[in-house]
Order: C-alpha cells, then structure tokens, then sequence
C-alpha cells in the first residue's frame, strides 16, 4: 500500500483573501506583478501588456514563447504550474492578426495570468508547443490545430481530434470557413459514410506512439516491410 | 519527429517494478536510427515475442458513457496502450456562438453539458456580465448559487448511478435517479423545463422561484441526505466495490496538477483546489463548506471525494435558502434586461428598449474575458472576445472533462481490461462537452 | 394453447402431430397470424438505446424507477444491435457519427425499427452547422419522430406506443415490408442527393442571421 500523498493546498503564498470580484473595470486596472517582472526578466519580448476586466494579458514576442512559459512554470516567484486553457482567436477584421491564447494559473499564489502570441498575417500559421511543459495541453493543441491549423511545433502526435483524420472542408472555427461548411449537405453526408467507422490505429500510427520498441519483433519487421494495415 | 528527446514509458512486460507500478525505462526519440529506441535495454530484457492485441470499444458501447471510442492495446489482459478517440459528438458549439447574440447563446449551453445545465447557464451569463461591466443583485446571486448547488447533485447522482452500473451495482441507478425525479420537480416548477432550463439571462434569471417553491427545497434538502446515507451503506464498505475502486488509475498531485486535471479527479489526487474556494464567484467565500480531498487518487477516492460534495452542497443549499433575500433579480438596465410584455405593449420608450434588446442586441464594449466555474466535473470556463458588436468574435469553453479525459492513456496503463471501465467510469465524462 | 392452422394450408395426412381438431379437454384460440406474430413483437421490442447526447439522459431516466420503460415489454436492453427490434436513436447525430449508425442500423437483424427521439435526431434542431447531420432520415429509415428538446420520458413512452400501433398493424401479405434496403453503392446514400439537400436547405432565419448585428 502506497503511503498517502500529501496535500497540496492553493494559496500557501498568497497574500490576500480570495473574494469575489466586484465593479470589475471595463478596461485599465493595475496590472499582475508577474508582467513587470516578466518584462524585467526577458527584455523586449513582452511586446504589450494589456488588462481587460482586471485580467492581464501578455502579448510576447513569438520566438520566445516557449522560454518564457518555462520560466513562468519554473520561477519560485511566479509558479504557474497549472494551465488553464489555450486557444486561439481570429477576429472579424480579419486583417489583425490570429492571436493563440494560454491561461495559466499560480496555484500557489492564486494568480491568474493570460499570455497571448499574435501570428501575423501571412506568416506561416506556427508556435512552439509546451507539451513538454504541461502534459495537459497535449489535446488542447491538437484541439487547436484541428480547428485553427494552427501548427504546434515539437508536439509528439498532432493530429486532427474532433473531425475525422480525411475531413476535406478546411478548419472551422476559421472566419473565412462558413457556418454550414462549404460543401452541400448531400456532398458532406456522402464525404462521411464514406469514412470506415472501423478503421483503427494502423501500425504505422502506432509506430509514433511512444512506444514503438515495445512492439513484437513480427509486427516490427512487418512495418520495416513496409505493410500497411490500416483497414 | 525533429528534436531528440528522451522519454519514459512503462514496460508492462517486463514485470512489475520495486514499487508495484510497472517498470519504468528511458526511450530516445529522434536518435540517430530517426525513430524510437531504448535508451538501454533492460538487463533481463523485455519479453517482445508476446502476441499483442488491438480491441476496440466504442464509439457505441454502454460504458463509455456516450459516444468515446478507446483503442486498447492488450498484453495478455493487461493494457499497455489506450488511445482514445472522440470528437464523435463535435456539434460546432463554438462557430455557432459567433452568430448569436449573448442572450441567444444561453440556450446552447444547456446543451453542452447536458447533466449541469443551470451550471452552465450560470458560468455563461457570469461571463457575459463581466465583458459588460454589469453587477448582479443580491437575490440573483443567491438563487444562482442555489441552482448552481442543485445541478451539482443531479450530476454527481447520474455519476453514481451510471458509474454502480458499470462496476456491477444496480441498485444505487434507481435510488439516485428517484432523487434526480425530485431535482427536476424542482427546476420544472421554476423554469419551466427538466433538464435543458435556459434558466439564467445576462444581468437576471429567466424567472423568479414560484411561490412556496422554497418549501419544495427545503423538503427536498430534508429527505436528500437520507438517500445518500443509503447508497453510503451500499457501496462504501461493500468488499467487492471496494476492490473494484481502489488502487486504480492512481494519479500523483504532481502529476493532477501538469495534466491539467480539475475538479474531483484533482482533489482525490490530493490538490484542495476548487475554484469556488480559490478563486470565488457568487459570493461563495461567504458560504461554510468544507472541500473535501483525498489522499490516494485512486477510483474510490474520486468516489468518495463525490459523495462528499454532494452532502456540502446540501449544507450551501441550506445556507442560501436561509439568506435568501427579498428584492428584484434582475437589474435594473433597459440596455440588457427586457422590459416587461405589459409594459412593452404600453409604454413607448419600453417598446424601444424591447425592439432594441431583440433586434440588435445588447453591446459589451471591447475586450476580453475569462470567467471560470466550479462545475460538478471541474474547472468550467467561458472565454469571450467581444468586438464591441451585439455577437461574440469568439466563444471559447474551457471543458474539464476533455482534460480530464486527456489523461485516461496515463491513468489505464498497466491495470487490466475491466478496471478500464472503472477508471473511466471516475472520470465522470459527458462526451457533450468533451466533444462540443 | 392451441392454434387454427388453416391459413397455412399444405400439410400431409391427418396424423397424431398435425391433427386439425383439438382435443375437448384442449383449451385452444383461433386468431390471424399477423395478429399473433405482431401482437409477439409489439409487445416485447428488445430496445437498442442509441444515445449520443441530452436525450440519452431522458431516455436513461425512462428506463429508471418512476417511468419504468420495463412495462411495455422492454425489460431488456440490447446494447448489442445484433439481439435487438428497436433502434433508439437519442441525439444529435454529428457526420463522424454517421457511418456508426448506419454500421449499428445494418447489424440489426430484421425485423426492425427505429425511433428517432429529440428535435436533433430527427431534423438536426438547433444544430444547423456544419458539423450535424440535419435529420438522421437520410441515413436509415425512421418509423417514429419524437419532437422536444430533449422530449420527456413520457414524451418517448407515447413514440414507443405508437410505434406499438404501428407494429400491430403490419400485413405480412405486404410485399417487401421487411426487404432489407440496399444503399446506392457509389454514393452510399437511400435516398437522392438533390433530396438531402432540398430536406436540408436552411430554413427561418437559422442561418441567415449575420455575424454582427449592423
């Protein structure tokens, strides 16, 4: 029998009570701590600091997302070792850029803390993941790749995960996509019945999952061979 | 695979560690051979001569509680790899949302996590109310922590109920759907529907509680508890529940916390978060309840750590049926709350007001928020981005299930085919949500 | 109990096996066969709960204690299509799901039938995106509709009665009433593309409201 964990409780470190918000501010509002000493710590890749319904966001340069989401997770003084969410928004005015979104959370310090990286148009749509960072954000990057095509580079299995892997019409939560999708609805049906509800995981998925070594030597030599055995 | 990483995975056929979990060995991804590799083989040499087997359950299987599909790996009867598969219930929630005004949108979250609508209700109409700078009353505020409380319950019963059937238990499915009976009673009367309830609007509720419908809740939190004291007596020292719970699909605190977890999966791993508590809405410092945790994170704490929840929000739903206030529930704003029909058939400036909250709609101004709930599966957050038009530009749901679902591979690995549907099972997954 | 076997016709030699006239200690009743073989299957569908989303819970709490679906003869859930008459398709149905339920509708030994419950199963509902099929009648037959959002279980024990009706009233004699149907083998479809698209066309102003208001 294992012995028990011990608790962890939210809040070791934070210096006030937690109350509900009241007469939140539309816009404005002193900003998390955690933004100047992000600001003091990587020079020149927060690119602007705003506060929304006393949130604070982050828009950080691109390039060096991934270091600055480690160093928030790792540094003592910041802690954010519990993510939240990511997304990603496309605005209406389409000329401003796609924005991917990461809400993270201070367990300890009760904080909570929204960075922001912006994809400029036309450049290739691709942040790096922090997969290896927070093994949660694994199906939520996928979540976004499948709906944005937002590319995350350096994570293990990006595949589509809520359509299916032939799904031909595009993203949809794109703007340019249309709300019935682009093809009829006849055209759609014949698209889907046309999919195998038995197709599993063929071996040559398998083969990048994390274990491929584990395999049967019979399986492996049958995949070096080249056979496929997706139904 | 670029990047040259080393990994850990577990070798369920090299036995058992010193530790009861199975083995541990280092993998190097993107090595030189370009694919995967043991870092070292293990001295005594995994056994890679074993058949291994494919099964497949799902997307229509009693068990999966909905349409998830797992593909499973077996050696033996022993599951080396689970995949999941879902996304077989992706009804475009999100694209629809940004062709609806606020209001309108209210409706599809009854439908997103169809066992906690008012919940659902209650996250959204929270959000939208801080994008629009609006405060609530104070009676609106309780009546949503009471419907916020009674959604719990009724969602933790469907657990109870759907989870005892899969792990062998009938009788509990009765007794906890005889108590949801008198739940939706209770919502039928105050809103006028079962299950999907629209119940809350931006800077209201759709309706105030009828007259002596407190009675019915009070009577309601009278007889409750008994019917949980029941199922208790069944199942919690019932040797063979017990043995088909505990020490399954155990997760480390450390590890609740990097897997995104929420909810009770978090707390029976041993992490006191709970968003009311932590990071409150509705007043709910305001409220005495306890949080229950568990100290093994196994199936039958997650259990446990349910039950517990369920007699707390017996003991809120008791304190705000005593503070209730007097007073309106909706506020006092012609820009976002109806006149009412009387008026607006009479009065010229409430037919305006009328004619512009449902042609146009209300207008948040510009700007972004994230507000996050306490929902009976975990961490529940609406995100909206208004671009100052009466439609969101983007609505996005936090859904806790699908995270915590995202741990099922880490949590099955290393037990056995029948404890698959135990763990999944403690999830408590409504593939509504996940899939959305 | 004995039975009038003249429709029938066709049988040997009055022997002790096959004789026509019962015994006066016999209790016995003369009926239709298609009285005896409906009045069977009417009253012991074997349902196969198909459940997807908000109306698996309603159906789930008809089969639960106050509502007691085990009184109409369905004390037996078949989750497996294969021992199963009734297919009861509770949900909305998205495309990834389809070629599911068209396996699921295939496996199912005649005779069948199936009920579709909930506005989205049996039109798409409030669903009109690009995700959910609008109406799972372009994919198997449907018997009966039950409408609501999701309908209540009394709501669904009415469907399942009437579909009871329906039962009772079916004619052997009818030609190719339980011939399985073949899809169009290109295209995988029962019924015409331009028809799917005509049952399908966006209606009120489900989706021709704008982004933004103006």
């Amino acid at each position: 029998m294992r012995a028990p964990f011990t608790i962890v409780f939210p809040g070791a470190d934070a210096s006030v009570a937690p109350a509900t918000p009241r007469n939140v501010p539309v816009s404005g509002g002193p900003a998390s701590p955690t933004a100047e000493a992000t600001r003091a710590q990587f020079q020149g890749a927060v690119v602007r600091v705003t506060v929304s319904r006393g949130e604070t966001a982050l828009v950080v340069d691109r390039a060096r997302l991934h270091d600055i989401i480690q160093w928030l997770h790792d540094d003592p003084a910041q802690s954010y070792e519990y993510l939240s969410d990511l997304t990603a928004v496309e605005h209406r005015d389409t000329a401003r850029p796609i924005e991917v979104v990461w809400h993270l959370r201070s367990l300890r310090f009760r904080r909570f803390l929204r960075v922001k990286v912006e994809i400029p148009n036309g450049a290739p749509l691709e942040v790096a993941s922090v997969w290896d960072i927070y093994k949660g954000v694994d199906w939520l990057e996928r979540e976004c790749y499948d709906m944005f095509g937002i590319h995350f580079s350096g994570h293990p299995d990006l595949r589509r995960i809520l359509l299916w892997e032939q799904y031909k019409e595009g993203f949809p939560l794109r703007k340019d996509f249309p709300l019935r999708g682009r093809f009829s609805r006849s055209e759609q049906l014949k698209n889907a019945l046309a999919a195998n509800p038995e197709a599993r995981y063929s071996m040559e998925e398998l083969s990048i999952a994390n274990a491929y070594s584990e395999l049967p030597a019979e399986m492996r030599q049958r995949l070096a061979k080249g056979e496929k055995t997706g139904e | 695979m670029s990047q040259k990483r080393t990994l850990e995975v577990e070798l369920s056929t090299t036995g058992l560690g010193p530790d009861g979990r199975p083995r541990r060995v280092p993998l190097v991804v993107g090595g030189d051979a370009g694919g995967l590799a043991l870092a070292s083989p293990p001295a005594d040499g995994p056994d890679l001569e074993g058949e291994h087997m494919l099964i497949n359950i799902g997307p229509q299987h009693p068990a999966t509680h909905g349409v998830l599909r797992l593909v499973l790996e077996l050696d033996g009867e022993t599951v080396v790899r689970c995949i999941p598969h879902i996304g077989y219930l992706h009804c475009g929630f999100e694209k629809i949302g940004e062709y609806r005004q606020y209001n309108q949108i209210i409706p599809w979250t009854d439908r997103e996590d169809y066992l906690n609508s008012i919940g659902n209700n209650i996250a959204f109409a929270l959000g939208a109310e801080r994008l629009f700078g609006i405060e609530i009353t104070e009676r609106c505020k309780v009546l949503r922590v009471i419907g916020a409380e009674l959604s719990r319950i009724a969602s933790h019963l469907v657990w109870l109920g759907t989870t005892c059937i899969d792990i062998g238990a009938f009788t509990p499915f009765l007794w906890s759907f005889q108590e949801r009976e008198n739940i939706y009673n209770l919502l039928e009367a105050w809103v006028g529907a079962r299950m999907t309830t629209s119940a809350t609007r931006v800077g209201g509720m759709a309706a105030d509680i009828p007259d002596k419908w407190v009675e019915g809740l009070v009577g309601f939190i009278r007889t409750f508890p008994k019917t949980i004291d029941e199922c208790d007596r069944v199942l919690t020292k019932n040797g063979i529940w017990v043995g088909r719970t505990a020490g399954l699909g155990v997760m480390t605190p450390d590890e609740a916390i990097n897997w995104s977890l929420s909810g009770p999966m978090l707390r029976a791993s041993g992490v006191a978060y709970d968003v009311r508590r932590d990071f409150p809405y509705l007043d709910y410092e305001t409220y005495d309840f306890d949080v229950p945790v568990g100290t093994a994170g196994d199936v039958y704490d997650r259990y446990l750590v349910r039950m517990e929840e369920m007699r707390q929000s017996v003991r809120i739903l008791d304190q705000a049926v005593k503070r209730l206030p007097d007073g309106p529930v909706n506020v006092d704003d012609p820009r976002v709350i109806l006149p009412p029909k009387s008026k607006a058939t009479s009065e010229m400036e409430s037919m305006i007001h009328h004619f512009k909250n449902v042609m146009e709609g209300p207008r948040p101004p510009v700007g972004e928020c994230y507000v996050a709930v306490e929902s009976p599966k975990g961490e529940k957050g609406y995100y909206m981005v208004s671009d100052g038009t009466s439609k969101p530009s983007r609505w996005r749901i936090r859904p806790p299930s699908f995270l915590n679902l995202a741990a099922i591979p880490r949590m099955v690995e290393g037990h056995l085919l029948s404890d698959v549907i135990a763990i999944n099972a403690s999830i408590d997954i409504v593939m509504g949500e996940i899939d959305r | 109990m004995g039975l009038n076997l003249d429709t029938l016709g066709g049988h040997g030699p009055a022997t002790e096996l096959n004789r026509m006239e019962p015994r006066p200690d016999e209790p016995w009743v003369t009926t239709k066969l298609d009285f005896l073989v409906n009045w069977g299957r009417a009253n012991s569908l074997w349902p196969m709960p198909f459940g997807t989303a908000c109306c698996a819970i309603e159906m789930m709490a008809s089969f639960a204690s106050k509502f007691d679906l085990a009184r109409f003869g369905m004390e037996r859930m078949a989750f497996s299509p294969r021992q199963s008459d009734m297919l009861i398709c509770a949900g909305r149905v998205p495309f990834k799901l389809a070629p599911v339920l068209r396996r699921i509708w295939q496996q199912m030994p005649q005779p069948k039938w199936a009920i579709s419950m909930g506005a989205c199963a049996s039109t798409g509902g409030m669903f009109d995106n690009y995700a959910v099929v609008q109406g799972i009648d372009t994919i198997i037959p449907v018997d009966v509709y039950v409408p609501g959002c999701p309908p209540r279980p009394e709501g669904l024990i009415y469907g399942i009665m009437m579909l009871q009706k329906k039962v009772m009233n079916e004619r052997r004699a009818t030609r190719g009433i339980r011939d399985e149907m073949t899809p169009d083998p290109s295209s995988k479809l029962y019924i015409p593309a331009s028809r799917i698209d005509a049952l399908s066309e966006p209606f009120g102003n489900s989706v021709h409201q704008t982004r933004s208001a103006p």
